[in-house]
C-alpha cells in the first residue's frame, strides 16, 4: 500500500453533528423561502401547501440528521445539508413550472396536468428512507466488498434491463426506462452505484498486476496487452449503451467513472490516455454511424437551427435570466420542454440568473469535493475507490448534464442530481450520499487500536492473494 | 493513491469551473445578442406584458396601452389608427414592430438604460416594470388635415417647422389600421397582416419617407438656388427659354410642359421661368452649371444622406452619380434619375424658408418616465447652410411670384403671403404623372413649409398638375398650423 507516501489526514475528534443540524436549518429555511417567494408572486399569496412542504422536508431532514448523530456520529457534516438544499429547491422549482403549466393550459382551455411536485416530494420521501436504511443496515462500508460480483453482474443486469422486450420503456426518445404496472423506472441510477463498488472491489484485487507490469513507451507507462481486457469490456460495454438505448450520458458515466478508479487504483496516467482515445475513437465512430448521435451533436453545434428546439429554448431561456433573472416566479421557464427535469437546471438559470445558478453549482462542487476528501482520508483502499467513484458520479454527471444545457457540450439525458423531475434518480443519490456519509464516518473516526479492523485487514490482505 | 485523488478533485473542480465560466459567457455577454433574436417568444411575451408607455401629441395619446384580462395583460390601442400609422408603426406579436414603436422601443417598455435608475425603483419595491412616454412634435390639426387632404388619393404629406425641423405633419395614404394589427387573437392578426402586404396600393409603405419618386419641377428650386448661389445670375437673368430646346447626343428634345414658350418669349428671366415652371429655361441653366454643381447644391438641402434616424427605412434621395449632358438638362427639372422623399422637398422649403439654413428634421420631441421625469428632449440641430440669406430671400420672392401669379395659385391663403413651387413628374406613358405641390407659409416668418405628393388620384389625366391637385391639400395643412 501506498498510504505512506501521502500525506496524514489530521483526524478531527469532534463530530460536528451541531454544525450539520443548524446547516440543515439554514437549508430547509431556503428552500421553504423560494417556495413561499414563488406563491406570492405568481399566485399573489402564501400557498396553502407551505406547511406540507415545509413539515416534510423537515422532517426528512430531522430524520436524516437523527439517524446520523446516533449511527454514524462522525461523518461528513457538509454533504446532508447540501443535499437537502438541492433538494428543496428542486421540489420548488418543480412546483414553479407546474404553476407556470397551469397557466398555461388554462389560456388553452385544457386542464392542467397533476401536480409534479407533490410527486418529487413523495419521491424525497422514499430517498431518505433508503438513505436511512443504508446508513442502518450498511454499518462498514468494508462489507460491500464481499458483493463485488454480485453488485457487477447486477449492475450489468440494471443497464441491460430495459432492452427486455415488455419491459423496457421509451420516454423522450431514450429507451432507458422499464415500466411495470404504473410505475416507471430508470435502473441505470442504481446500476450506477453497483458498478461503482463493483469496479472498487475488482481494482482492490488488480491493482498490484495493472501498476507493475508493463512496460514505459514515449515516456507513459503502458499496461500489458492481456491486462487491457477489463478496459476493453468496459469500453464496449458502455459503447453498447449509447447505440442500443441512445444514453449518450449513462454511457460517458460509466466508462468515465471506470477510467477514473482505474487511475486512482494504478496511479498510471497511461491509463486515462488510453481510456481517452479509446471514449473519443468510440464517440467519432458513433457520431459517424448513428442518427440520434449525429442529430445530437449538430444540435449543439447549431441550437439556432431547430424551431423550437429545446436546447434552443433552454439558451433563450438562460440568457433571459442574464446575471441577476427574472426573479423567482417572475420568468418563463415553463416555455422550454422538459423544463423540471432535463432543464432544471436552464429554469433555475432563468429565474435566478447567472449568480443563482453559480451558487448552485458551488453546492455541487462542495458535495464532489467533500466526497473526494473522504476518500483522501478513508484508511482503506476499496473504500477510497468507493467514495472517489461516488464524489466523481456526481462530477461527472452535473458536467454532463449542466454542460449539454448550457450549450457547452452536447447535450444528453441524464438528471440533474437532486434537482430534476425524477423519482429513481432522486432515490438513488440519496443512497450515494447516505454510503458516502457512511465512509466519511469511519474516515473522520478516531483511530482506536481495536482489534475486529485489524481483523479484516489481514482478511483483506488474505483476500488480495 | 491519494496523490491521483487529488488530481481527480483538480479536474472535477476544473470540470465545474468550465462550466461556470461558459454560463457566464452566456448569460452576461451573450444574453443581449440571444434576447434580441426575432424566434425569442420569451421576451415578446414579457414585453407584451409590461405596461407600454404612450406615444402622445402633446397630452393626446396616439398609441396607449389599455389593461386587458389575458395573459399578455396589456392591449396596445391606436385610437386614431390610420391618421397616424406611418408615424406610430404597429405593435404586434406576431410580427414584430414598426415606425416609432420599433425605434423607441426601448424607452417605451422601459428597458432603455436611461431608465435604468427607475427599473431599479421598481424592482425594489417589487412594481411590475412600466415603460415611458414618447412625445411627438406633430400638430394634431395639421395632421388631421394632412390625412383628409389625402382621402381617395394615393399619396403623402410632410409638414416642417423651418426653424427647428419638428416634423408637424407626416401623413401617407392609403393608410393601415394598426389596432388590427396590435390584436391578441392571432388568427385575425394573420389574416390582416396577409391582407395588407398582399395589397397593391401597399398601405404599409410611409409614402413621406420610405418611397423615392421623381421630384419633377419642384427640384427647379434646388436648380434655382445652384444658379442665384453661383453669382452667375440673379432672378431677372434672362435665360433661352424656347418651347423646344434641342439636347446635344440625342435627337429627343426637352419641351415645356405646354408646349409653349415660357411666357411669351424664348427669354425669359428665372422669376418667370419658375413662375410658369419653364423646363426649357431650367435645362438651359443646368446644363450651365453642369451636374456637379447641382449635386452639391442639393446635398446641402439633404439629398444623398439619410434624413431622419427616427424611423425605419427612411430612404435616402438621390442625385444621379454621373449624368451626361442632356441628363443633366434632365435632371435640372427633376426628371431622369433625380429620387426624392415628399420629406425631402419640404427639407428644400423649409431650408428657403429658414434663410437658406436646413434644420434636422425631427419627430420625437421628449422622453419622459412613467412619473413625468424628463427623460430626454431634442435640441434642434443645423443639418447645412444649403444657400446664403440672400439668396434665400431671392427664391422666397421667387416662390411667392409662384403662388401669387404663377402655377401655384391654389395655394394661396387669404391674408397669408405663401411661398411655393408646384412640379409635375412624368414616369412612364403608361401611368399618370405624379402631382408635387412644395410650400411655406407666412413668407415673412415662415411657421410651416409643406410637401405634397400625389402618386395617383381617381381624376382625368389632364387634370393632374402639382397646382391643381396637391396645392390645395399644402394649403389645408398650412392653415391648420397658422390656426386658421
Amino acid at each position: 500500500m501506498s498510504i505512506a507516501s501521502t500525506s496524514v489526514i489530521q483526524i478531527i475528534p469532534r463530530t460536528r453533528r451541531g454544525v450539520e443540524l443548524l446547516l440543515l436549518v439554514i437549508a430547509i429555511a431556503v428552500s421553504v423561502g423560494a417556495y413561499v417567494n414563488i406563491g406570492i408572486t405568481v399566485q399573489n399569496s402564501v400557498p396553502a401547501s407551505t406547511g406540507y412542504y415545509a413539515a416534510g422536508i423537515g422532517l426528512l431532514a430531522l430524520i436524516a440528521h437523527l439517524v446520523l448523530r446516533y449511527r454514524a456520529p462522525y461523518a461528513d457534516p457538509v454533504l446532508l445539508p447540501c443535499a437537502v438544499l438541492l433538494n428543496g429547491l428542486g421540489v420548488a422549482m418543480i412546483h414553479r413550472i407546474d404553476l407556470g403549466l397551469a397557466i398555461v393550459a388554462e389560456a388553452r382551455g385544457k386542464m392542467p396536468k397533476a401536480a409534479a411536485a407533490s410527486q418529487q416530494i413523495t419521491w424525497t420521501a422514499v430517498g431518505i428512507v433508503l438513505f436511512v436504511v443504508v446508513i442502518l443496515v450498511v454499518r462498514d462500508h468494508r462489507r460491500l466488498q464481499a458483493f463485488t460480483y454480485t453488485l457487477g453482474l447486477g449492475g450489468l443486469v440494471l443497464l441491460v434491463l430495459p432492452l427486455v422486450p415488455g419491459l423496457g420503456a421509451n420516454v423522450n426518445g431514450a429507451p432507458i426506462w422499464i415500466r411495470i404496472g404504473k410505475m416507471s423506472f430508470q435502473p441505470g441510477e442504481f446500476a450506477k452505484v453497483a458498478l461503482v463498488i463493483f469496479f472498487a472491489g475488482y481494482l482492490v484485487v488488480k491493482r498490484d498486476v495493472l501498476t507493475l507490469a508493463g512496460r514505459r513507451f514515449l515516456g507513459l507507462d503502458l499496461p500489458r496487452a492481456r491486462d487491457l481486457g477489463p478496459i476493453l469490456i468496459a469500453w464496449l460495454a458502455s459503447l453498447g449503451v449509447l447505440v442500443f438505448e441512445s444514453d449518450l450520458g449513462s454511457s460517458l458515466l460509466f466508462f468515465g467513472l471506470f477510467l477514473f478508479l482505474l487511475y486512482v487504483a494504478t496511479e498510471r496516467a497511461g491509463w486515462l490516455i488510453i481510456g481517452g482515445v479509446l471514449f473519443v475513437g468510440g464517440a467519432y465512430f458513433a457520431y459517424m454511424t448513428f442518427g440520434h448521435v449525429h442529430r445530437r451533436i449538430t444540435d449543439w453545434l447549431d441550437p439556432w437551427a431547430i424551431d423550437g428546439g429545446q436546447i434552443k429554448l433552454g439558451l433563450m431561456g438562460q440568457a433571459w435570466g442574464g446575471v441577476l433573472g427574472r426573479g423567482l416566479g417572475q420568468g418563463h421557464p415553463e416555455a422550454t420542454m422538459y423544463a423540471n427535469s432535463d432543464m432544471i437546471i436552464s429554469s433555475f438559470a432563468e429565474e435566478l440568473g447567472l449568480t443563482g445558478l453559480i451558487a448552485i453549482l458551488l453546492i455541487f462542487t462542495l458535495i464532489i469535493e467533500r466526497g473526494l476528501r473522504t476518500a483522501l482520508g478513508c484508511r482503506d483502499i476499496f473504500g477510497k475507490l468507493v467514495a472517489t467513484g461516488l464524489a466523481m458520479s456526481f462530477a461527472l454527471q452535473v458536467f454532463v448534464i449542466v454542460g449539454g444545457v448550457t450549450g457547452l457540450i452536447p447535450l444528453t439525458g441524464l438528471a440533474t442530481p437532486f434537482m430534476a423531475l425524477g423519482g429513481t434518480s432522486l432515490v438513488a443519490n440519496w443512497a450515494i450520499i447516505a454510503l458516502l456519509l457512511r465512509i466519511s464516518d469511519q474516515a473522520r473516526r478516531p483511530q482506536t487500536p481495536a482489534a475486529p479492523v485489524s481483523d479484516e485487514t489481514i482478511a483483506m490482505a488474505v483476500q488480495k492473494q | 493513491m491519494n496523490s491521483a485523488i487529488r488530481r481527480l478533485a483538480v479536474a472535477a473542480m476544473i470540470l465545474m469551473l468550465a462550466l461556470m465560466a461558459n454560463s457566464t459567457y452566456l448569460q452576461a455577454f451573450r444574453s443581449n445578442e440571444i434576447n434580441g433574436r426575432n424566434d425569442n417568444n420569451r421576451v415578446r411575451d414579457s414585453q407584451f406584458s409590461v405596461n407600454r408607455g404612450p406615444i402622445l401629441i402633446g397630452n393626446t395619446p396616439i398609441a396607449k396601452s389599455d389593461p386587458v384580462n389575458d395573459r399578455f395583460k396589456f392591449q396596445r390601442t391606436y385610437p386614431s389608427g390610420p391618421v397616424y400609422a406611418p408615424v406610430t408603426g404597429f405593435y404586434s406579436y406576431l410580427y414584430g414592430r414598426g415606425g416609432i414603436e420599433l425605434t423607441m422601443n426601448s424607452e417605451l417598455n422601459g428597458s432603455d438604460p436611461s431608465m435604468a435608475f427607475r427599473r431599479i425603483i421598481d424592482v425594489i419595491s417589487n412594481r411590475p416594470q412600466q415603460g415611458g412616454s414618447v412625445t411627438l412634435t406633430l400638430n394634431a390639426a395639421a395632421q388631421q388635415a394632412a390625412y383628409n387632404g389625402l382621402a381617395g388619393k394615393i399619396g403623402a404629406v410632410v409638414a416642417i417647422e423651418p426653424k427647428t425641423g419638428k416634423i408637424l405633419a407626416m401623413a401617407s395614404r392609403p393608410s393601415y389600421d394598426p389596432n388590427l394589427l396590435a390584436a391578441h387573437d392571432s388568427n385575425k392578426v394573420g389574416t390582416a397582416w396577409k391582407n395588407l402586404n398582399a395589397a397593391k396600393e401597399k398601405p404599409m409603405s410611409n409614402r413621406a419617407v420610405q418611397e423615392l419618386y421623381p421630384p419633377g419641377s419642384t427640384f427647379k428650386l434646388v436648380t434655382a438656388a445652384a444658379a442665384l448661389s453661383s453669382g452667375k445670375y440673379t432672378p431677372d437673368s434672362k435665360v433661352n427659354s424656347p418651347a423646344e430646346l434641342p439636347l446635344p447626343q440625342t435627337t429627343v428634345p426637352l419641351v415645356n410642359e405646354d408646349g409653349k414658350n415660357c411666357g411669351g418669349s424664348n427669354s425669359a428671366t428665372l422669376t418667370v421661368a419658375l413662375r410658369y415652371s419653364c423646363n426649357t429655361a431650367f435645362g438651359t441653366v443646368g446644363m450651365a452649371l453642369g451636374a456637379d454643381a447641382l449635386r452639391e447644391q442639393a446635398a446641402k438641402f439633404g439629398f444623398g444622406a439619410r434624413p431622419l434616424t427616427e424611423l425605419p427605412a427612411v430612404a435616402t434621395s438621390q442625385f444621379p452619380a454621373d449624368p451626361n449632358e442632356p441628363q443633366t438638362a434632365q435632371s435640372a427639372i427633376g426628371q431622369f434619375d433625380v429620387q426624392a422623399t415628399p420629406l425631402q422637398m419640404a427639407m428644400v422649403a423649409a431650408g428657403i424658408a429658414n434663410k437658406g439654413e436646413v434644420m434636422k428634421p425631427y419627430l420625437v420631441q421628449s422622453v419622459k418616465t412613467p412619473d413625468l421625469k424628463t427623460v430626454s428632449e431634442t435640441k434642434p440641430e443645423s443639418l447645412h447652410q444649403a444657400v446664403t440669406p440672400e439668396v434665400a430671400s431671392q427664391l422666397t420672392a421667387m416662390m411667392l411670384d409662384v403662388v401669387n401669379n404663377g402655377t401655384g395659385k391654389p395655394g394661396q391663403i387669404k391674408g397669408v403671403q405663401v411661398a411655393g413651387k408646384t412640379g409635375t413628374a412624368q414616369t412612364s406613358k403608361d401611368r399618370p404623372p405624379f402631382a408635387w405641390f412644395t410650400a411655406f407659409a407666412p413668407a415673412d416668418d415662415p411657421k410651416v413649409a409643406v410637401a405634397v405628393l400625389i402618386e395617383s388620384a381617381n381624376i382625368p389625366r389632364d387634370d393632374i398638375a402639382g397646382g391643381k391637385l396637391a396645392a390645395p391639400i399644402a394649403k389645408s395643412v398650412m392653415e391648420a398650423v397658422l390656426g386658421q
